[in-house]
C-alpha cells in the first residue's frame, strides 16, 4: 500500500499508517457489532415484551359503568331510578405538567365547573390519593352549552372529557328518604373487602341504606370499552368492547301509598318522630319513616360541610337520622306489655288477680304516682292495660326486682323479646338500645358515671317504660308482633325480592325469624284483650281515637318522660285487626305529649290507609280526666 | 458523457449502498408519513426525492473533480466554513432555542452540516502541511485548535450533535496523520477533564455551560419518565417501537409510529420506524448497507493515491460511523439523545445533500486511485 504514497510524503515517526487504519477498522467492527447485538436483543429476544408495551400505549380501557338497578315499592311503583347526566371528567395523567400550560387548562375548567382552579387541583389531589389512575369527576349535570364548548375546544383541554354518568333519581321526591341511603364511589378501604371483589376505583356502590344492603344486586356489572388512542390521547377507533350489565331491581315491602300517608300524618306535627308499620307474621315493613326528613337528591351532588352539618345537627333535629331504627328512647307505657308478659309467664300474678290502685305506690321513702294523680281502684290485668294503671305495674316491677346481675323476669323477657339487640333489619347502622340491669348500673356507679347503684326503684320505673330504658320504634313493633303472632320474634325486612328488569323474580327475601318465645295462649289473650279495651272501650286510653274504627284493634299509648324541662315523648303501638292480627304499627313523636294526642292518631291514619278505610271520625271524649298512662 | 463522469472508475458497491439507503428512506417515508400533513400524503416523500436527486447530482459533480485540488484552497475553504457558521450564529433562523439554519429560497440551509465535509477537506490539508514541519507538541496543539474551532462555534449555536461530529473528524484525521500516541493520551485526558467540567463542575458552581435540555438529553436515557416532552420518553417510545417490530415487523399495524407515540419519526427517529414497520429484517438490512458503505470508505484509506485522500476518506468514514452509532444507538436506547441525523435515512435537505457530497468525495478518491493505477499499468505496458 505504500506504493501509492506520493513522493512528497514526509517520513513519519510513530506507528505506520497501516496499523492506524486497522485500529479504525476495528472500531468500525466493534460499533456495528454492538448495534447489531442490541438490535437482536430488542427485536428478536424481547419482541413480545415490547409488543405488549406498544399495546399498553395505544389501548385505553375505559370502564363502562352499569346503570344501577331500580328500587320499587311492593306494587312495582318506581321509587329510585337512574338519570343519565353529562359530567366533566379529568384524567390526571393526561393533564399538562404543573406550569403555565396547566394553569391555563385549570383556568378554563374553572369557568366551566364554576369552581376555583385551586378547588379543582385539590379535588384532583384528593382522588389521586385514593387511586392515582382513576378519572376525577369535577361536575355533574352540565348543560349542553358547556358540553359543546368543551368539545369544540378540546385542544385547549388536554385530559378533560365529557362522560355520561348515572345519577340516582328519586321518583317520589323525599318519600322514604331514610330507607334508600346514598351511592358513592367505592373507597380504597372498601376495595380491600371481599364484598367489593371485582370492583375498581371509580366504581359506584351503595354506601348506606337499601343501596348498601342490596348493593351486590343493584350495582350490576361494569363493562369495558376499549379504544385506540394516539400519543395525545385522542381516540382513534373502537376496539372490541364488553357491554355493561345493568343491576337487578330490588322490590321493597314498602307500600308507597301507606308510606306517603304516614309521612304526611306524622309530618303534620312538625315534630321529630318515627313510624313503623310491619306485618306481624313475616316482618315485612309496609311503611317506615322518620321526621324531619330530607331531600335525598342532595347526595347526588357534592355536599358542602354546611349542608352536611344541617343534616346531622341537633339544632335541626338531625333530619338524616332514621329515628325508626336509630332512635334511643324510653318507651313509656307501651313497655307495660313486656312487664305483663313477664309477670304472667313467671307467675308473679294471674290474669284475674285484683290489685287495688289507690293512685300511689310507696317504695321506702319514694312515692310513685299514676299520671295525672288518677285513682283506678280495684283492677285486674286487663283493666290495668285498658286504663294504663301505673300503680298496677309499679307493684309488678317491685315484685320482679332482682338486685344483682342481669336482673329479674322483666329484663329476661325484655331481652328475649328483642330489647338491647339489633332487630337484624336489612338496613345498616341500627341502634341496639339498652335494657337496664343491676349489673349495668352498678358498673356505671363503680366508674362514677352515675350517682347511685341499682335499686328497686329502677325496676319500678322499668316496669312502666321509664328511666334508663332505651329502644326504638322498630324494636317495639317486633315485640307487639310477637304478642300478636303468638311468640315469633320476626326479623324485620324492607327487601321483598330481587327481580330482573323484566320483572322475573331472581330471589325472594324471606329472612327466618330470629327465635320463638314461649308466650302462653292465656297470657297472649289477656294482654290482647286489655289492649283491645284500651282502644275500643269507653274509658280506654285511646278510645277517643279508635272508638269508631271499622273493626276492633288492640293498642297501647305511651308517654315517656325525657327528663326535667323536656316535653314528654308520645308513643303508640297498635295491632290490627284485633281478631286476626295482620299488622303492627308503632309511632313515636318526640315532644309529642300524651300518646293518645299525637302518636295514636298517626297510627289510626296508617291503619286506615293500609286497610283502605276512610278516615275514622274521632270519638268525642268528654273532658278526659287525665287518667291515661 | 459516461466517460466524463468517470463512472467506469466509480466504486459500484459504495454507490449501490448509498442509493439503496436513500431509496429505503423514501420508501419508509412514503409509508410512515402518509397522515402527517393532512391532505398532503406525499409531502415528505416528494421533498426527500428532490433532495436525493440533487444530492446524487452533487455526488457525481464532486466525484468528477480531483479532490487533490482542494489542498491549495484549504485556507479559503476553512475561512468560508467559519464565516458561514458565524453567519448563522448572527442571523440564523432560530428553532427550539437554537440557531442552526439560514433561510434560502425553497430551502433552509444548515451550514454546520456542510461544515463536516469542508472541515474534512481543509483540515486534512492543514495537517499534511503542518506535520511536514515536525510532529512536536506545539504542532499538534495548533492543529487541534484549527480542527476544534468550528466545533466550538457550532456548539455555541447550540448544536451539540454536529459539534461532536466535527470533533470526531478532527481527532480521526490527526490520528491517521500519525500524531504521536503520547499526544493522543494528552488529548484524551484534556477531553475527559473538559467533559467533567461541562457536565459536573460548571453546573455545580453555578456556571451552566450546557443548556438544561442538553444535560437532560445526555443523562435522561438513564432515568426514563412518562412525559412526552422528555427526551427519555422519546427513547423509551423508540425502544418500544423497535422491540414491538419483532423479527419481521408490524407493517401497517405499527401503532407506535402510526399513532404518533414515536416523536421525530421522519428525522431523528426514522430508524425506530424501520424497526417497527419492517422488524429485525428491515433494520438489519439498513445496518448492512451502512456497514457496506463504511467498509468501502475504510478500504479507500489504503487505496488512495496520496495521504490527503487517505485522511479525507478516514474523516468521512469516521463521520458516517459516528453518526450511525449515535443515531441508531439513540434509537436503540444505548446512546443519549443528541439530535444527530441518520445519514441518507433521516428526512432533510442539508443532511442528504451533504452526505451525498461526502460520498462524492469518496468516489473522487476512488476514481483518482483507479486512474493512477490505470496510468501506471499503461506506463508499465509501454516500457515492456
Amino acid at each position: 500500500m505504500y506504493r501509492h504514497r506520493p513522493a512528497e510524503e514526509p517520513p513519519r515517526k510513530g506507528t505506520p499508517l497501516g496499523m492506524r487504519v486497522t485500529i479504525l477498522g476495528g472500531i468500525a467492527v466493534a460499533i456495528f457489532s454492538v448495534i447489531f447485538l442490541r438490535l437482536w436483543y430488542l427485536e428478536v429476544l424481547s419482541g413480545d415484551r415490547y409488543e405488549n408495551l406498544a399495546n399498553d400505549n395505544r389501548v385505553r380501557e375505559v370502564r363502562v359503568q352499569a346503570p344501577r338497578g331500580e328500587i320499587l315499592d311492593r306494587d312495582g311503583k318506581v321509587l329510585v331510578a337512574n338519570r343519565t347526566e353529562l359530567a366533566v371528567q379529568v384524567r390526571p395523567q393526561d393533564l399538562p405538567k404543573p406550569g403555565p400550560e396547566r394553569k391555563a387548562v385549570m383556568a378554563g375548567l374553572a369557568d366551566v365547573t364554576e369552581q376555583t382552579p385551586g378547588e379543582i387541583e385539590r379535588e384532583i389531589e384528593r382522588v389521586q390519593e385514593e387511586s392515582a389512575a382513576s378519572p376525577v369527576i369535577l361536575d355533574r349535570g352540565i348543560g349542553a352549552g358547556k358540553v359543546y364548548f368543551l368539545r369544540e375546544n378540546q385542544d385547549r383541554f388536554p385530559g378533560v372529557t365529557v362522560e355520561r354518568v348515572f345519577t340516582r333519581e328519586y321518583k317520589q321526591g323525599s318519600l322514604a328518604a331514610h330507607l334508600f341511603g346514598n351511592v358513592g364511589e367505592v373507597t380504597s378501604e372498601q376495595l380491600g373487602l371481599p364484598r367489593y371483589a371485582g370492583l375498581e376505583q371509580g366504581d359506584t356502590v351503595g354506601q348506606s341504606g337499601i343501596e348498601y344492603e342490596y348493593d351486590r344486586f343493584l350495582r350490576g356489572k361494569p363493562g369495558a370499552s376499549r379504544i385506540q388512542v394516539d400519543a395525545l390521547g385522542r381516540p382513534k377507533g373502537q376496539l372490541r368492547s364488553e357491554p355493561a350489565h345493568a343491576g337487578e331491581n330490588v322490590r321493597l315491602t314498602i307500600d308507597a301509598d301507606v308510606q306517603a300517608l304516614a309521612e304526611g300524618a306524622l309530618g303534620s306535627f312538625g315534630l321529630p318522630g318515627a313510624f313503623v308499620a310491619m306485618k306481624v307474621d313475616t316482618g315485612e315493613i309496609v311503611a317506615m319513616g322518620s321526621t324531619p326528613t330530607f331531600d335525598p337528591t342532595i347526595f347526588t351532588r357534592p355536599l358542602t360541610q354546611r349542608q352536611y352539618d344541617s343534616l346531622v345537627s341537633e339544632d335541626t333535629d338531625a333530619p338524616l337520622a332514621n329515628r325508626a331504627t336509630q332512635g334511643l328512647y324510653p318507651t313509656g307505657s307501651t313497655f307495660k306489655v313486656i312487664t305483663g308478659i313477664a309477670a304472667l309467664e313467671e307467675g308473679l300474678i294471674t290474669p284475674g288477680e285484683i290489685v287495688n290502685d289507690d293512685g300511689a305506690f310507696k317504695l321506702d321513702t319514694i312515692t310513685f304516682k299514676n299520671a295525672g294523680d288518677a285513682v283506678f281502684g280495684p283492677i285486674d290485668m286487663s283493666d290495668a292495660f285498658k286504663v294504663s294503671s301505673d300503680v298496677y305495674f309499679y307493684e309488678l316491677g317491685d315484685e320482679a326486682n332482682v338486685q344483682t346481675g342481669r336482673g329479674g323476669p322483666i329484663q329476661d323477657w325484655g331481652r328475649q323479646l328483642g330489647f338491647g339487640e339489633p332487630t337484624g333489619i336489612d338496613l345498616p347502622a341500627e341502634s341496639e338500645g339498652l335494657m337496664p340491669t343491676p349489673a349495668w348500673r352498678n358498673r356505671l356507679f363503680k366508674q362514677d358515671l352515675t350517682d347511685r347503684p341499682w335499686s328497686a326503684g329502677d325496676n319500678v320505673n322499668l316496669a312502666v317504660g321509664q328511666g334508663d330504658l332505651q329502644a326504638n320504634p322498630l324494636q317495639m313493633a317486633v315485640v307487639y308482633a310477637a304478642l300478636a303472632n303468638g311468640g315469633t320474634i320476626v326479623r324485620p325486612h324492607l327487601g321483598q325480592r330481587i327481580e330482573t328488569v323484566t320483572g322475573e323474580v331472581l330471589e325472594e327475601v324471606r329472612p327466618a325469624p330470629r327465635r320463638e318465645v314461649p308466650i302462653s295462649e292465656e297470657t297472649r289473650a289477656t294482654i290482647m284483650e286489655g289492649l283491645r279495651r284500651a282502644a275500643m272501650e269507653e274509658g280506654g286510653t285511646s278510645y277517643g281515637v279508635f272508638g269508631n274504627f271499622k273493626f276492633p284493634i288492640a293498642g297501647k299509648t305511651g308517654t315517656a318522660e325525657r327528663g326535667i324541662g323536656r316535653a314528654d315523648q308520645a308513643w303508640y303501638v297498635g295491632i290490627a285487626p284485633y281478631g286476626d292480627p295482620e299488622i303492627v304499627v308503632a309511632v313515636t313523636v318526640e315532644r309529642g305529649g300524651f300518646g293518645a294526642d299525637t302518636a295514636a292518631p298517626v297510627t289510626a291514619r296508617i291503619m286506615e290507609s293500609y286497610f283502605d278505610l276512610p278516615q275514622t271520625p274521632a270519638v268525642p271524649v268528654p273532658a278526659r280526666p287525665e287518667t291515661t298512662e | 458523457m459516461i466517460d466524463r463522469l468517470n463512472l467506469r472508475h466509480f466504486d459500484g458497491v459504495m454507490l449501490a449502498a448509498a442509493v439503496g439507503l436513500i431509496g429505503f428512506s423514501i420508501f419508509t417515508l412514503a409509508e410512515a408519513t402518509r397522515d402527517d400533513i393532512p391532505g398532503d400524503p406525499l409531502y415528505f416523500v416528494l421533498r426527500q426525492i428532490v433532495y436525493a436527486l440533487i444530492g446524487i447530482g452533487l455526488m457525481f459533480a464532486v466525484a468528477r473533480i480531483d479532490y487533490t485540488r482542494y489542498r491549495e484552497l484549504k485556507v479559503g475553504i476553512y475561512s468560508a466554513m467559519i464565516a458561514s457558521i458565524v453567519l448563522v450564529l448572527m442571523f440564523g433562523a432560530a428553532a427550539r432555542g437554537s440557531r442552526r439554519w439560514i433561510e434560502l429560497p425553497y430551502f433552509q440551509f444548515q451550514p454546520s452540516e456542510l461544515a463536516k465535509i469542508l472541515l474534512a477537506v481543509s483540515f486534512a490539508a492543514f495537517v499534511i502541511e503542518r506535520l511536514r514541519r515536525g510532529t512536536d507538541g506545539r504542532q499538534t496543539l495548533r492543529l487541534l485548535g484549527i480542527g476544534l474551532a468550528p466545533a466550538a462555534l457550532v456548539f455555541l449555536q447550540p448544536d451539540l450533535g454536529t459539534a461532536l461530529v466535527l470533533g470526531v473528524i478532527t481527532i480521526v484525521v490527526l490520528f491517521l496523520a500519525g500524531v504521536r500516541w503520547t499526544h493522543f493520551a494528552a488529548i484524551a485526558g484534556v477531553g475527559a477533564v473538559l467533559a467533567t467540567t461541562v457536565l459536573v463542575v460548571a453546573p455545580a458552581v453555578g456556571v451552566p455551560l450546557l443548556k438544561d435540555y442538553q444535560v437532560e438529553r445526555l443523562t435522561s436515557f438513564l432515568n426514563p419518565s412518562d412525559d412526552p416532552r422528555d427526551s427519555s420518553y422519546q427513547t423509551r417510545q423508540s425502544q418500544i417501537a423497535i422491540g414491538a417490530g419483532g423479527k419481521a415487523g408490524r407493517g401497517d399495524q405499527a401503532t407506535q409510529t402510526e399513532l404518533k407515540f414515536l416523536p421525530e419519526r421522519h428525522t431523528d427517529f426514522i430508524f425506530a420506524v424501520i424497526g417497527e414497520r419492517y422488524g429485525f429484517l428491515g433494520a438489519a438490512f439498513v445496518l448492512s448497507l451502512y456497514a457496506l458503505l463504511v467498509w468501502r470508505a475504510l478500504r479507500l484509506l489504503t487505496l488512495s493515491k496520496n495521504l490527503y485522500g487517505t485522511l479525507i476518506a478516514g474523516a468521512i468514514a469516521a463521520m458516517l460511523m459516528f453518526q450511525v452509532l449515535v443515531n441508531v444507538g439513540m434509537n436503540l436506547g444505548i446512546m443519549p439523545v443528541t439530535g444527530i441525523t441518520l445519514p441518507l435515512m433521516s428526512y432533510g435537505g442539508s443532511s442528504v445533500l451533504v452526505t451525498f457530497m461526502a460520498i462524492g468525495l469518496l468516489q473522487s478518491i476512488h476514481v483518482q486511485a483507479q486512474l493512477r493505477t490505470r496510468d501506471s499499468t499503461a506506463a508499465t505496458a509501454l516500457l515492456r
